[in-house]
C-alpha cells in the first residue's frame, strides 16, 4: 500500500476519497478503545480499593483478620493470597505435564486424521464455562476424589506426612486445584501445540538423519527450540488459574480469616477470586466492599504482571521463528 | 551478526555432539524409551478427555429429567419447592449476550481491520492496542465485574442489564479484535493489490474486497466469542444480580443462566440442584450448539468452495 503512495506522482491511479480519512480515524478510535478499557480498569480498581489501603495502608497485604460486623470492621488479604497461590500452584503442579504430553502428541506423535479430531474435542473442552466445572465437580467428582485419591492418601500417610492430616470429604484446596488443572489444559495445550508447529522441520530432520529416536528428536530438536514459547504458554495458564473465580467458589470450602490458610491438602482455603464473588453482594459496609476491590487489585496486579511477562515470551519465540512473518 | 552466527554455530556443535553421545551409546532402551513417551503422551489425552466425557454424561443424563416445557417458560417457584423453571434465565442470558455482542463486534471488527490494515509493522501505537489487547484476554472476569459495578451500577443506581452488558463486551472486544486481525491478515495481498489498480479508495477495498473475502473468519471468531461470554459468570454477579422476574426495564436487574446454575447450586435442596442440571443443560447445548454448529457450517463452506475451484 505504501509502495503505490511513493509512486503516486507518476500514476495517479486512487481517487483521493473524502470519506478515506473518516474511516481511517474511526478505525483509530475503536483501537483506542482497547487502551481506553485498560485504562478504564486500572482506574476503577484503584479508585474503589482507595479506601481499604487509606485504612489499613499495607498491613491490608499482611493482615489475617477478616471481620465485616460493623464497628469491628479488620480486613487482611494474606490468607487468600495463599490461599489462591497454593491451589493453583496444585494446578500447576498437575496440569503443565499433561499439557506438555498432550501437546506434544498432537504436534508430533498423532496422525493427520486422529490430530484433527483430537484438537477439536480438546478445543471443545475449553469451551465448557467454568461453573459448569464448578457444578459438576461439586456434585460428581468430589466423591471420585475422596473415594479414590484423598481417603487412600489420608489413611496411608497421615501420621507421618502434614499435607495429608485432615480427613478428606472433597470440598478442599486440592480438589480445587485439581479442577483448575482440568480447566486449564486446554488452555496451555493448545497454545504449546501451536507452537511446536511452528517449530521448521529441519529441526527435527536433522536430529532424525543423525539417528535420533522420535522421542529424541523432540527432546534435543522441538523442546529446546520452543522453550520460550513454552514457558510464556505456561505462564499464562497460571494467569487463568489464579483469576478463575466460579469454579473455586463452589468447592474450595469458602473459609475465612486464619481458616482459610491451608495447613494441609485436604484443609479448606479460599481465594482471592472467590471471596470477592462470595461478598461483593453482601457487603455490610462501605470499607468491605473497598475491601472485597482490595483484593481485586491485589488479584488485577499479580495476573496483570503474569500476563505481560507471558505475552512477552510468546511474542519472541514468535517473532524469531519467522522473521520475515506479518506477526 | 557475526557474533551471532558464532552462536548460533556453537549450539549447533553443542546439539551435534550430544546426537553424536547419544548414539555411541547403542541400545535398545531408547526405542523402549520412545514407545514409553507415546504410551505417556496418549495417557495424558486420555486423562483430559475423561473429564469432558463424565461432564457431558452427568448433565445430559441429570439434565434432561428436569428439562419440561414448563421448566423452559416458568419463572423460578419459591426456594426449596422444585416447582417453577429457569425461564428469566434464559432470556436474561440471550438479552445480555446480544447488547453486549451489539457493543463489542463492531468496535472489536473495527480494532482489528486498523491492526491489519491501517498500522504500519513498526507503529507502537499499534503494538501497544495488539499487546494489551492480548493481556486483556487474560485478565480475570471477576476483575471486569469490579469495573462495571464502580462504573455503571453506582453511577445509575442500580443493578442493570446495561451494567452486565458492558461488562460481558470488555471481555468480548480483545477476543474479536484478535481474531479479526488475525483473519484479515490471511487474505493475499494480490487481492488487495488487484482492487488497487482498479482505483478503489482504501476504504472500499477495506470493506468490500478484504474484509468480505475473510468474512467467514470473522464470524466464526465472533461466534466463539459469544459462546465464551455466554458462559461467564463472575461479572454479572456484580452487575445484573440475578432476579426471578422477567425483563422489565434495560437498567433493571435480570437473571442469567449461568447465575442462575450457581445459586442453585449453593442450595441445600436436592430439588435445587436437579434444576441446576436443567440449567446446566441448556447452558451447554447453547454453548456447544454454538461451537459445533459453527463448525459443520464452515467444514460445508470449504467443501464447497473446493469443489468450486
Amino acid at each position: 500500500m505504501k509502495k503505490h503512495n511513493d509512486n503516486q506522482s507518476l500514476i495517479p491511479l486512487t481517487k483521493i476519497s473524502k470519506f478515506d480519512p473518516i474511516f481511517k480515524f474511526i478505525l483509530i478510535g475503536a483501537a483506542a478503545y482497547t487502551l481506553l478499557m485498560l485504562a478504564l480498569i486500572l482506574f476503577a480498581v484503584g479508585e474503589g480499593s482507595k479506601e481499604i489501603f487509606q485504612n489499613e495502608g499495607f498491613n491490608f497485604l499482611t493482615n489475617t483478620d477478616w471481620n465485616a460486623v460493623p464497628g469491628r470492621e479488620s480486613f487482611g488479604a494474606l490468607p487468600y493470597i495463599i490461599g489462591t497461590l497454593v491451589s493453583s500452584g496444585i494446578a500447576m503442579a498437575i496440569g503443565v505435564p499433561i499439557s506438555l504430553g498432550i501437546a506434544i502428541f498432537l504436534s508430533e506423535i498423532a496422525s493427520t486424521k486422529l490430530k484433527t479430531s483430537l484438537s477439536y474435542i480438546i478445543e471443545l473442552l475449553a469451551a465448557v464455562p467454568s461453573i459448569i466445572y464448578g457444578f459438576w465437580a461439586l456434585f460428581v467428582f468430589r466423591f471420585w476424589i475422596v473415594d479414590f485419591v484423598e481417603e487412600p492418601l489420608h489413611n496411608l500417610f497421615s501420621d507421618s506426612l502434614p499435607f495429608f492430616a485432615k480427613t478428606p470429604f472433597g470440598i478442599d484446596v486440592f480438589t480445587a486445584g485439581i479442577i483448575l488443572a482440568i480447566m486449564i489444559i486446554p488452555i496451555i495445550s493448545s497454545i504449546i501445540r501451536e507452537l511446536l508447529l511452528v517449530v521448521p522441520n529441519s529441526q527435527r530432520e536433522a536430529a532424525y538423519s543423525l539417528g535420533a529416536t522420535r522421542w529424541e528428536a523432540i527432546k534435543i530438536a522441538v523442546l529446546p527450540y520452543a522453550k520460550s514459547g513454552i514457558l510464556g504458554a505456561t505462564i499464562l495458564g497460571l494467569g487463568r488459574a489464579i483469576g478463575e473465580t466460579m469454579l473455586v467458589t463452589l468447592i474450595i470450602g469458602n473459609a475465612t480469616g486464619l481458616n482459610a490458610i491451608p495447613t494441609s491438602l485436604f484443609s479448606q482455603s479460599q481465594t482471592l477470586s472467590s471471596l470477592i464473588a462470595n461478598e461483593f453482594n453482601e457487603a455490610a459496609s462501605e470499607l468491605h466492599l473497598s475491601a472485597l476491590i482490595g483484593l481485586g487489585a491485589v488479584l488485577l496486579l499479580l495476573t496483570m504482571v503474569i500476563n505481560v511477562v507471558a505475552r512477552l515470551l510468546v511474542y519472541k519465540m514468535v517473532k524469531t521463528s519467522n522473521p520475515g512473518g506479518r506477526i | 551478526m557475526s557474533s551471532k552466527t558464532k552462536k548460533e554455530n556453537n549450539d549447533y556443535i553443542k546439539r551435534r555432539n550430544n546426537i553424536h553421545e547419544m548414539m555411541s551409546k547403542t541400545s535398545n532402551k531408547k526405542i523402549y524409551i520412545d514407545k514409553l513417551v507415546t504410551i505417556l503422551c496418549v495417557f495424558c489425552i486420555i486423562i483430559a478427555i475423561i473429564p469432558l466425557g463424565s461432564i457431558l454424561f452427568e448433565v445430559f443424563k441429570n439434565g434432561s429429567s428436569a428439562i419440561s416445557f414448563e421448566f423452559l417458560t416458568q419463572k423460578p417457584g419459591s426456594i426449596g419447592s422444585g416447582k417453577g423453571g429457569i425461564g428469566p434465565a434464559i432470556q436474561g442470558t440471550l438479552i445480555v449476550v446480544s447488547l453486549a455482542s451489539i457493543i463489542a463486534v463492531p468496535i472489536g471488527v473495527f480494532a482489528g481491520i486498523y491492526l491489519s490494515e491501517y498500522a504500519k509493522s513498526n507503529n507502537k501505537f499499534a503494538f501497544a492496542v495488539r499487546f494489551f489487547a492480548d493481556v486483556l484476554t487474560g485478565l480475570p472476569s471477576i476483575i471486569v465485574g469490579i469495573v462495571s459495578y464502580i462504573i455503571i451500577v453506582i453511577s445509575i443506581g442500580s443493578f442493570s442489564i446495561i451494567a452486565g452488558a458492558f461488562s460481558l463486551s470488555l471481555i468480548m472486544i480483545p477476543l474479536v479484535t484478535r481474531i479479526t486481525e488475525e483473519s484479515l491478515k490471511m487474505v493475499p495481498d494480490s487481492l488487495r493489490e488487484a482492487a488497487h489498480s482498479l482505483g478503489a479508495p482504501k476504504w472500499k477495498i477495506t470493506i468490500f474486497i478484504v474484509l468480505k473475502t475473510a468474512t467467514s473468519g470473522v464470524i466464526t471468531g465472533i461466534v466463539l466469542s459469544i459462546a465464551r461470554i455466554a458462559g461467564e459468570t463472575a461479572p454479572l454477579i456484580m452487575t445484573i444480580l440475578g432476579t426471578s422476574l422477567y425483563f422489565s426495564s434495560f437498567t433493571g436487574p435480570v437473571d442469567a443462566l449461568p447465575l442462575r446454575i450457581w445459586r442453585l447450586a449453593s442450595l441445600p435442596y436436592e430439588s435445587a440442584h436437579a434444576h441446576g442440571w436443567g440449567a446446566a443443560m441448556i447452558l451447554i447445548l447453547l454453548i456447544l450448539g454454538l461451537n459445533i454448529g459453527l463448525r459443520v457450517l464452515t467444514r460445508r463452506q470449504n467443501i464447497a468452495t473446493s469443489k468450486d475451484t
